[in-house]
């Protein structure tokens, strides 16, 4: 079966920024995948030109067969958008926007039907205004589904929840994705991606830095060990500390972080430099790296919000 | 053949939203009716002369009142609404649907004019009712051909307006600025007997007094049956057309990136 979406060499620019540089990658039919990264990584750019919303600059990029920059109508029937910053009409009823959105597409799932699906039967009758902000976001969810797509993007999905709507939100999702949607979905949450997602792309600074799936990520996780301290100002060159190291050495403001597949080694120098200079390390720790180390690692620094 | 029924819930749910904002509403017919009452009581019904010969006040508020309230019907509520909703992402998520964008617009529109009609009727209707003003049959014609040339023209300069402004903060703003001014120098808000020649020049250049005076002509008993006024016509025609170049040029769907503040930190804060 031919992929569902094919993306070769994307490129984005937005004055000098190159809002996504030369991303490549592709999503099986019934796949569930999973764009990562921080604000302002590339990844809602990336899905706005899937989606059709914004023009590429280069690259090639087919949606269920369809160039999106090029698609119009016949292309938004066939596919769902569940957009963060997407408003809706607050004066009308739910029933009333679901009834209206409905008549557009022409393949479309009874709309008793969807809001049992996202468990707002109850609220039909209620204009938009009077619904909860998560409520709300579950109408969003609705009329992505409305039209039967056969892929369904959802950016951000559950962006300023609290933990317990989080969950009853990913549970939804699953439950709607079971028949075998197509879904593209983007995330700063980590966890939201791992518990959704068949497959993961980390975006930073418009590039995919890592893509396989959860499992994937974090053997690679498991692989890992971080060794952090904090160094005292000393007079030696750093480069007789760093250079030996098998690991890969970051720091700012003199907190050195060292994430190593040899940390035995690279822990024998560390302290053995040290001591010859009688120099002590502050706070030093050596664990194993986490996903969330993983993600960090590959998203850069600038990543204050990531855990956010 | 569904694009015409996704018209047509397109337009009664933009009738919906139009009549459950209350302030909206009252702005668009209950001030314009206030005004007729007010201007009639103020300044008696007997005949004043105006550039139609000596009406009374009421058949002279009666149309200008029922143009202007159906020019803000259109013009003002239309670019209002539509740059609140681009503002809330709602035009970018019709955008991200099937539904053609000739649908969209056209539901808009055509609620709008639908609520114009509804509107001045209702002024037309009291004026009649309670103030003696009178309408003749074979005038009819004439004032149905302006009321659509009028309306359909300001619909479209309210898409054009909501194309230009920034954000839903502005556009009121811009709305206003254009309208009340018009509504002094087109035969609306006070009737002209022999104004300075720029501000006649003026008045017959922009859209209002073009839709005033052609409408007004059609209600004057001292106009000819058919009471046609063709070069007002032209010149709303001319402003369709300008108001269709600007919005074909300029339309936009997604907010302007740094013109309105925030939605998505209050969206969050709301949850």
């Amino acid at each position: 079966m031919s992929p569902a979406i094919e993306v070769t060499d994307l490129t984005k620019r937005y004055g000098d920024l190159r809002a996504v540089d030369g991303v490549s990658f592709s999503v099986e039919p019934g796949e569930v995948f999973a764009i990562l990264g921080p604000n302002g990584a590339g990844k809602s750019t990336t899905v706005e030109i899937l989606e059709g919303h914004r023009k590429r600059d280069g690259g090639l990029v087919s949606v269920l067969g369809i160039d999106p920059a090029k698609g119009g109508r016949e292309y938004r029937n066939r596919v769902g958008i569940v957009l963060q910053s997407a408003g809706i009409d607050k004066e009308l009823s739910v029933r009333e926007v679901l009834d209206l959105y409905a008549t557009a597409y022409t393949r479309r799932r009874p709309v008793d039907e969807v809001l049992e699906a996202v468990e707002l039967t109850e609220k039909a009758d209620a204009r938009v205004r009077s619904l909860s902000g998560g409520q709300q976001r579950r109408v969003d969810l609705a009329l992505g589904l409305i039209g039967d797509p056969e892929l369904i993007f959802l950016d951000e999905p559950t962006t300023g929840f609290d933990p317990a709507a989080r969950r009853r939100s990913w549970e939804l999702v699953r439950k709607l994705t079971a028949d075998g949607t197509t879904v593209v979905l983007t995330t700063h949450y980590l966890e939201e991606a791992e518990q959704l997602a068949d497959r993961v792309a980390v975006m930073s600074g418009g590039r995919i830095v890592a893509e396989g799936t959860p499992e994937a990520l974090r053997a690679n996780a498991d692989s890992g060990t971080v060794i952090r301290f904090a160094l005292p100002s000393v007079n030696a060159p750093l480069s007789d500390l760093l250079d030996p190291l098998v690991g890969e050495a970051s720091g700012r403001d003199r907190r050195i972080e060292i994430v190593t597949s040899a940390p035995t080694a690279d822990l024998a120098h560390i302290t053995a430099w040290a001591v010859d200079r009688g120099i002590e390390l502050q706070g030093l720790v050596v664990e194993s790296m986490n996903l969330e180390d993983v993600y960090l690692q590959l998203v850069g620094d600038e990543t204050g919000d990531a855990a956010t | 053949m569904s694009d015409w029924r996704l018209l047509w819930r397109s337009i009664r749910a933009e009738n919906r939203i139009f009549w459950r904002t209350p302030i909206g509403a009252f702005f668009t017919l209950g001030l314009p009716l206030i005004m007729l009452v007010l201007f009639v009581a103020l300044f008696g019904n007997d005949p004043i002369g105006t550039e139609y010969g000596d009406i009374t006040t009421a058949q002279f508020y009666a149309a200008g009142l029922g143009v202007f309230a159906a020019a803000s019907a259109t013009y003002t509520n239309i670019a209002i609404g539509l740059s609140m909703r681009r503002d809330e992402g709602i035009l970018k998520r019709v955008r991200g649907t099937p539904i053609p964008p000739w649908v969209f617009l056209g539901g808009v529109m055509l609620s709008a004019v639908w609520i114009a009609i509804f509107a001045t009727t209702v002024m037309v209707g009291l004026g009649m009712v309670a103030y003696g003003v009178e309408l003749e049959a074979a005038k009819i014609p004439a004032m149905l051909v302006s009321f659509l040339a009028g309306t359909i023209c300001f619909a479209t300069l309210g898409v054009a307006l909501a194309s230009v402004a920034k954000s839903a903060a502005s556009a009121p703003a811009i709305a206003n600025a254009t309208m009340l001014p018009m509504g002094f120098i087109s035969n609306v808000f006070i009737p002209l007997d022999n104004p300075p020649k720029w501000l006649t020049l003026a008045g017959d250049i922009f859209p209002l007094k073009p839709f005033a005076v052609s409408f007004t002509e059609g209600m004057s008993p001292f106009s000819e049956a058919p009471a046609f006024e063709w070069d007002r016509l032209l010149v709303l025609l001319a402003w369709t057309l300008v108001g269709m170049a600007v919005s074909w040029r300029r339309f936009r769907w997604e907010p302007v990136v740094g013109a309105s503040t925030g939605r998505r930190s209050r969206r969050a804060a709301a949850i």
